[in-house]
């Protein structure tokens, strides 16, 4: 396989090389630990601070707010749990406690339906067909015992992008706090925690051309949390374990970069992502894009084609070369559709035939001709396959 | 993805045999799943109780065309009888594995292919 054109990026995204260069020295000589009191802790300490300042810079927080996790996932665990447990005694008040949508990442949605068993009560918000909340919904949902709103900056599948301030606004005047898995957003979009009203915020490296294992959570000052992992009180006490300072270097490096660079990032991606949705809805009939045609992430484009599955096309499309995605059952370890193509109304089958191709910085408009050139000809043979093609 | 396949699958799905409409069958099947979607249907075209010609068509993963392209190649010259006998492990075995999570779509063909041959007799009693 000669040609290989990477179009998954809401997956994972390769190392930049400034970052791997800023990584390098921890992984060698500067391999103190940062609690130490010798010069070798000073200098991992020193590094893992400067890398603080620089995640801060990217959200429009203070270092201080800044707490280092192992991705993701642990940031969402850490903020909806490190509430929850501090307000165990709103159980015996009405609820929901919790307030989250049906299509969050799989990060919040077991993570609130883990402590459901533990007696919180949660409301899953349905989401129109775009992937929107209902605001109103949402300020209607909100009941005495009402302790965390957790909605997601930007969906991760079909790249829906929330109206966060409103958002943030409703949970300010009722006095709850705001959580936000911005994991597929920070890098992309302009992120500002306090014009925002975000309370905590996720963050992940390795969407953003940092590290794996590794990311961050944002909490505002003021705001307890109660730690999910007990040890020597490591980053103030709520996150123990000594420091992954080579990751926390390369997600310092990885936000520095993205602040740089997300103008001109954002405005080459949101490029290629319209030639791309144009081309393909032009060429190839009955494709439709999934997700809002402009509140979209710049680097998503989300397709659904009528009679083809998504992991066929998937891995069609690996033969030729192009690495994409799909929401796919079959691709997963379970058979269900999409939780988000489903709860934005696409019928099973519909959600099958669904196709994720997410950019990065480094893709050219040549790979975009080269996609338009081939997916039409990949649909094609899928559709010849196909009982349901033409069928109806 | 293509490194949980075998590479009997992924040549079957690549290039399924049989694959397409019989325009005057004998005995049409389908068969679904509808947790994941998938549909098959096998068209069969029958001579002195053989199976001269089978094709097919499925909207599915890589798995559910491999296995329907696979029963195709299995079923094509056997008499019905033999055909019946035809089991999603035989299916599965052909094509040197499938994934456990994929073992549906043997099923799937194998279903298929019976209700085929099934329509095929009720066409032939009236």
């Amino acid at each position: 396989m000669e040609k290989r054109i990477y179009l998954d990026h809401a997956a994972t995204t390769p190392l930049d090389n400034e970052v791997l260069e800023a990584m390098l020295p921890y992984l060698s000589q500067k391999f103190g630990n940062p609690s130490s009191l010798h010069s070798f802790g000073r200098e991992a300490h020193d590094a893992i601070e400067d890398s603080r300042k620089k995640v801060a810079d990217l959200i429009g927080a203070k270092e201080k707010e800044i707490i280092f996790t192992s991705g993701g996932t642990e940031s969402d665990n850490l903020a909806i749990r490190g509430v929850a447990y501090l307000n165990k005694d709103k159980i015996k008040e009405e609820g929901p406690h919790i307030i989250t949508s049906s299509i969050e990442h799989p990060a919040v949605l077991e993570t609130c339906r883990d402590l459901e068993k533990e007696g919180f009560k949660v409301k899953y918000l349905k989401v129109d067909r775009y992937g929107f909340i209902d605001l109103d919904e949402l300020k209607e949902t909100i009941s005495k015992g009402t302790f965390l709103i957790t909605i997601m900056f930007a969906n991760n599948e079909i790249g829906t992008i929330q109206d966060i301030e409103k958002i943030g606004k409703i949970a300010k005047d009722f006095g709850i706090i705001f959580h936000t898995d911005a994991v597929q957003a920070v890098g992309k979009l302009d992120i500002n925690v306090r014009r925002l009203n975000i309370d905590m915020l996720s963050i992940s490296a390795h969407k953003i051309y940092g590290p794996k294992g590794v990311g961050a959570l944002f909490v505002r000052e003021g705001i307890r949390l109660k730690s999910i992992q007990t040890g020597g009180g490591h980053e103030r006490g709520l996150r123990s374990g000594t420091e992954n300072v080579p990751g926390i270097v390369g997600l310092g490096e990885a936000c520095r970069l993205a602040k740089e660079r997300m103008n001109e990032d954002t405005l080459h991606m949101t490029k290629l992502r319209d030639k791309l949705i144009k081309g393909v809805i032009e060429n190839i009939e009955e494709s439709y894009l999934n997700g809002h045609p402009e509140k979209r992430l710049p680097n998503n484009a989300h397709f659904r084609f009528t009679a083809v599955e998504g992991e066929s096309l998937v891995l069609s499309l690996d033969q030729k070369g192009i690495a994409a995605s799909t929401g796919s059952a079959c691709s997963s370890k379970k058979l269900q559709a999409s939780h988000v193509l489903l709860a934005i109304g696409l019928s099973p089958v519909e959600a099958h035939g669904s196709l994720r191709l997410t950019l990065g910085r480094e893709n050219t408009e040549e790979e975009i001709d080269y996609v338009l050139d081939v997916l039409p000809d990949v649909v094609k043979r899928l559709r010849e396959i196909s009982p349901l093609w033409r069928k109806k | 993805m293509m490194s949980m396949y075998s590479k009997k699958v992924i040549e079957h799905f690549l290039n399924p045999r049989n694959m397409g409409k019989l325009d005057d069958p004998d005995g049409v099947g389908t068969a679904g799943n509808p947790i994941c979607g998938d549909t098959m249907t096998i068209y069969i075209k029958v001579k002195n109780n053989r199976i001269v010609d089978i094709k097919f068509q499925t909207f599915g993963c890589a798995a559910a065309i491999a296995t329907s392209s696979m029963i195709t190649e299995l079923a094509k010259g056997k008499t019905i009888e033999e055909a019946e006998k035809i089991t999603r492990d035989d299916v599965a075995d052909a094509l040197e594995g499938l994934p456990p999570i994929k073992m549906h779509c043997s099923n799937l063909a194998a279903d298929a292919l019976k209700a085929a041959i099934d329509d095929y007799k009720k066409r032939k009693k009236r």
